[in-house]
Formats: C-alpha cells, structure tokens, sequence
C-alpha cells in the first residue's frame, strides 16, 4: 500500500528531472538557448496580442524582439510567455523568464521590494475617463456623485477611489470582474462615466461603441502610469542591454534613422550616427555583446517612432496621438541619452 | 344491437385512442398534471419568443464569408466572418501557422485513439490497444514537437487551442483515473498510516479550489525551486489538474467500493485470494461499473475546468476564443466567438454523456442488481 506515496514521490522526481536547469548569468544563458523568453502579457491589443496567424504582436512585443535583435542578431528569436498579471513577477522571480515586458507599471514598490529592476519607460500611460458626450460633462471635477464603471483586480479600481477621496467628491463604483462585461455597461448606460488607462480609453471609443462622438475622453489624467521592462536585479549586463536598447530606438529616431533607410547611414561622418549603425566599434563590446547590436534593432525592428506607429499610432484601429510620449525635441517625455 | 357487442371487442385489442400516438404522448407527458400543463405552456412561450428571434440572428440577418470588420459594422445578425478569420488561431492558438497541418493531424490521431477505443469490436484487441495508444502517442509527440522528419521544432510553450485543451483533459482524467484508485483503496485501508495520508490528501485537495490549485503551480511552485531551475508550465498545469482529479475521483471509486455487498468481500477472503487479488479481480470489476455515471460526470466537469488554465496563461480553446476579439477590430463580435467556443465544447461533453449511457446499459447485462 505504498504506491500512492511512491507515485506522488516519482510524478514529482520527474517533475523535477523535466525542468532544464543552466547556471551563469541570465546573458549567457540567452546565449547558450539561442533564445530570450520575454514575459508578455498576450492579450492586450497594441501591447501583445496574437494576431490572426498567432504572431504576437504589440509594443511589448516588439520591445522583446529588439532584445533579441541586440543581444542574439535576429529579432525572431524571441520565446514568448503569456503571463497573467498576478504570474508576472514570480515568472520574472523564478527565471521562467529573462525579461518581462508586460505593460508593467513602474512603483517605488515594486522596484525597491520585488528584487527586481525597472529598465525604462517605453509607453508613458494614465488613468483617465470616459463620458456619453449627452451627459455634457467636459471635466473630471463635474463628476460629482457619478455612477463609474470600472474592472475590479486592477490599480485602475485603487486609484479611482484614492482620486474621489482625494478631491472630496462622492461617487459610486459599479465593478466588473471581465473587460466586455464592463464595457458592455457602461455602453449600455448602467454608469455614468468609465474608467481606465488612457489608452484603453482611446481603443474602447475606437472599437467597441456604435458612434465614437457619443463619447468624450475627460482631458484630466488622474493617475501616472510609466510602462516599461523589467529585469531581475541581479542581472546587471541585461538590465543594461534592455535599458540601451530602448535608447539606441530612441536615438534613432531622433537621428532619423529608420529600418527602412539604416544603410543609407552606413559610413556616416557624424560620430553619433556611426556609433548607432556600428562604423565604430566599443558600444555593444562594452555591454558584452556584438558592435553590429543597434544596427540590428533599428533594421529588423525599427525606431521607436516606428515601433509606436505600427502598433498603436495613428495609422492603426488605435489610433493613439504621440502626446506625452513623442521625443523631448518635439515636446515629449521620450530622451534617450547618448551613445557614446 | 350485434353490432354494439361487437364494437367494443374490436377496440379492446387496442388502448383507448387519447392515450398513444403524439395526443397520448403530450397528454402522459407534457399535460399530465395542471403544474405540469403550466410548465409545459410557459415553456413552449419562452421558446416561441426567443427561437425565432436567435434565428434571425444566426442565420437571416448573419453575414457570413470573408470579410472584412467593416462590412459587420450596424448588422443585426451575427458577424461568422470573425470566425471565418479567426477559426484557425481559435484551433491552435499561437502555433506557427504554416505548420497548422501537424496539430490537426496529431489531433486526429489523438481523437481516432479515443473513439477508437470506445468502440466495442475493437474491444477484441485486448491488450494490443495500449501498444496502439503507446504508438498513437508517439506519433502526436513527434508531430507536436517536431524537430525530426525535416519538421521544424516546436516548443511547448506555442500549443494552444483545441489539441492543448484535448490533451489537459484526456491526460487530467485518463492519468487521475489509478490514483483515484489507489487513494481510494487507501481511504479504506486498515492500516493507519496510509490511512491517514489518503485522507489528509484527499481532504486537503477538495478542500481548495482548481483555480487555487493551478495557482499555486504556477505562481508558487516556482518560488520553492532552486533559481535557474524552471519546470515547463503545461507539465505544471497537467500535474496539478491529475492530483486535483485524483482527489475527486477517489471519492467516487470508494463510494463503488462501499456499495459492495460484504459478502463479496467476505467470499473472496474465504477463497483465500490475497489483498490485490481481492481487489482486482472481485471488487474493483463490480465496484467501476457503478462508478461510471459519476466518473463520466467527473470527466465532463474536468474537460470543462481545463479552460481554467488561462489564469497560468497557457491558450487553451477558451483562451484563444477570447484573445480572439481582444483584436481591435474584431472586439465588438465576442458572442459570436463565445457561441463557435460553446459548440465545441457542447460536441465532446454531448458525445461523453451519450457514450456513459450506452456503457452503462451495456456492462448491466447480465447484472441482476
């Protein structure tokens, strides 16, 4: 009458024997597998999304791809994980992944106590909300005693109530545990504002509602949300790649160097432009991996401006505006330090 | 006044007229009683107000055919053109596309090794079926994986959809199935150690939720292990959905067990026939075959509960169904998807129900009780 004893005993043995084990740094590992297992969030439209062919695509996903292109040289080698948001940082944790990339907010918090590292910011994000334009509210402050329908398990819900405590207003939340479930309220009329981050906002306006003008975007964001990477904090050569590698798309496309005209750069006198397209050498040797390493980003992946473009600009069913999120040069949040 | 003798006799060779035939039926069943006659009105109400309605929807105002998001824009009727672009990533998730051809044949391998199984002449095979499955098997794994034949490798991590929720549920039930047996056996054991361990494991495992379960698999687990070391997540899942069903199914088979007549037991003991003979070749036979309604019931559910593997982030059918209409131009047709999803599910869970009833009526012959 030992056998279920021993057959938990040997499930777990080979539980155990399954796992792939490797040692040395997160980098060499990437090396060694030929692969970067990113951490991605896999069902956020613009973010990372399977298309219809199961191709993840998405901002996050393509900062993944400019890792790999960096490190490894082909932006294909990317093994993406879905992750749920509560998995996300024990993935990151435990070595399931090498990098999270996972429109993550970053906090003090969760910088400081998770033993983790934010790398940079890659999307500058904010709550915000949502009105029938019939309600004729034009401000945030009018929302006095609103009904406001929200998804529950999210920040989104915790800063709705700190913003109504804050500002001395009374309001009533109408939660939903599902996206649709909340959506389908609010369109139907069971609140009289909706709220989540801005980019959701602009999506929903897009994509779910009969007659977009039926709908305003309130212009107060009430919450800062910086998205971006995430390493472990041991990792210090990839925490540099990942934070670099974002910069060197940023720097591109101040440079105005896209994928498209890269290797009209190539031998370039401006000392910054060579730097980017590899003419000279030091940069990527400097963080352990090949001179070639921004050329490769910006010509398999893009620029940033690229990136955003393709994903969630304008041209797309998102339709966002650069806003806070174009370069410094063209009253934007987004600098890259120099490369050099 | 002959012919009013004889007109009774002849009607005697049949039932009164009110009670066969399609007024007999409804009469026996439908209006047999004035609560019953309320119900059967009441429904036949609902059913005239929505049927015609959904079917306007599916069918007559429904656009069908490829095209584009555009075109579903202000229709009443459903948009099936989501499901015309979307049918494949809903079947196999994120698998690479150009390769769809080999988890379609792996799933038709894996489903014919099922069915297959189920029918009864080919029952005659006898031990030769687990050579078969053991070959089938194979043949899913290379097909799945690949990285031989010229194929391309495919790593695990990419499996999604139907195959992916197929194998979590035939590997969930068919794998819990001699736990359940042991962990039973275990339960009513008399020594008290294994006593006590089955038990406290059966106790411990229905006392929490699968979600719970899957979430400690994943999310926990990996904080236990030695850095570096990760285990694949879909073994992950696949454990914890076995040991989750073990703990149910146990309880199942020990109610088998209970409903054995002593003598049985006493009888076998009298034969002289050692504990494992006792049980397998007395006990057990009787015992499973009054635990196939509930076992089958337990399957159900856990094909079912498969879909709570989307919390560990593994694309199963549900999953990919709902990552579907997250595309942004495809958002506002998610019934459409739910509806393609739930037929599905309805076919396997349908054909389950049906094939437990007929096993059932089946292995009865012959049984007096």
């Amino acid at each position: 009458m030992m056998q279920p004893l021993k057959t938990i005993a040997l499930t777990f043995a080979a539980v155990l024997l399954a796992g792939q084990a490797y040692a040395g740094a997160t980098l060499d590992g990437i090396k060694a597998n030929g692969t970067l297992r990113c951490g991605v969030s896999g069902s956020l439209a613009g973010f990372s999304l399977p298309d219809s062919q199961g191709v993840m695509q998405g901002l996050d996903a393509d900062v993944c791809r400019a890792v790999a292109a960096a490190i490894l040289g082909d932006s294909e080698k990317v093994e993406f994980v879905a992750l749920s948001a509560q998995q996300r940082f024990t993935a990151l944790q435990s070595g399931e992944v090498d990098l999270l990339s996972r429109n993550t907010t970053w906090t003090l918090t969760r910088d400081t106590s998770l033993g983790l590292d934010f790398t940079g910011v890659t999307f500058y994000d904010g709550q915000g909300f949502m009105v029938p334009t019939s309600l004729g509210v034009s401000s945030v402050s009018e929302l006095d005693g609103a009904a406001v329908c929200v998804q529950t398990g999210t920040t989104t819900e915790k800063n709705l109530t700190d913003f109504f405590r804050a500002t001395g207003m009374s309001f009533q939340p109408v939660v939903f545990e599902g996206f649709e479930e909340s959506v389908t309220a609010f369109i139907n009329g069971r609140c009289d504002a909706y709220t989540t981050d801005a980019s959701g906002l602009a999506s929903i306006r897009v994509s779910n509602v009969e007659n977009p003008n039926d709908y305003v975007i309130l212009p107060e964001i009430i919450s800062k949300e910086p998205l971006g990477p995430v390493v472990r904090n041991d990792d210090g050569e990839l925490f540099d790649i990942v934070r670099w590698t974002v910069f060197a798309m940023l720097n591109a496309e101040e440079a105005g160097i896209t994928s498209e005209n890269i290797d009209s750069f190539k031998g370039s006198e401006d000392p910054n432009i060579a730097r980017i397209v590899g003419d000279e050498p030091g940069m990527g040797a400097a963080m352990g991996i090949d001179d070639t390493w921004a050329y490769n980003v910006i010509s398999q992946v893009g620029n940033y401006g690229e990136v955003f473009e393709r994903n969630v600009g304008a041209s797309t069913p998102l339709g966002f505006q650069r806003g806070i999120n174009a370069l410094w040069t063209q009253g934007g949040l987004m600098y890259g330090p120099p490369i050099r | 006044m002959t012919e009013r003798t004889v007109q009774p006799h002849e009607d005697w060779s049949r039932p009164p007229p009110a009670t066969t035939g399609v007024i007999g039926w409804m009469r026996k069943n439908l209006f047999s009683t004035w609560l019953n006659s309320l119900m059967t009105l009441g429904a036949l109400y609902v059913l005239v107000t929505t049927i015609p309605g959904l079917f306007q929807w599916a069918f007559i105002d429904a656009i069908w055919g490829d095209n584009p998001p555009e075109v579903c824009k202000n229709v009443p009727g459903a948009c099936w053109s989501f499901i015309y672009e979307k049918y494949r990533f809903i079947l196999f998730g994120v698998y690479p596309w150009e390769e769809h051809w080999r988890p379609l044949l792996a799933m038709i391998i894996f489903l014919t090794l099922i069915f297959g199984s189920c029918i009864k002449p080919l029952w005659v095979l006898g031990k030769w079926i687990i050579l078969i499955w053991v070959v089938g098997l194979v043949m899913v794994g290379v097909l799945m994986w690949g990285g031989v034949l010229g194929m391309e490798y495919v790593d695990q991590s990419q499996w999604g959809g139907l195959p992916l929720t197929l194998f979590l549920a035939t590997f969930g039930a068919v794998l819990s199935f001699p736990l359940a047996i042991l962990l039973a056996l275990g339960r009513r054991s008399e020594m008290p150690a294994i006593k006590a361990i089955c038990v406290a494991y059966i106790e411990l495992i229905r006392g929490v939720p699968l979600i719970s379960i899957l979430f400690m698999a994943s999310v926990m687990f990996p904080l236990f292990l030695p850095t570096g070391v990760s285990i694949d997540k879909l073994l992950r899942a696949v454990v914890g959905l076995i040991l989750f069903s073990a703990a149910y199914g146990a309880e199942i088979v020990r109610g088998g067990l209970q409903a054995i007549p002593r003598g049985q037991y006493e009888a076998a003991d009298a034969m002289g026939l050692s504990y494992w003979q006792k049980m397998g070749k007395v006990i057990l036979p009787q015992a499973l075959r009054i635990t196939i309604p509930p076992m089958v019931n337990g399957f159900i559910g856990g094909f079912k509960d498969t879909s709570l593997v989307l919390i560990i982030g593994l694309f199963d059918l549900l999953y990919t169904t709902r990552l579907a209409f997250q595309d942004i131009n495809w958002r506002p047709y998610f019934v459409e998807g739910y509806v393609f999803c739930a037929l599905i599910y309805f076919c396997f869970c349908f054909f389950m129900s049906r094939y437990s009833q007929w096993l059932e009526r089946d292995l009865a012959k012959g049984q007096n009780y």
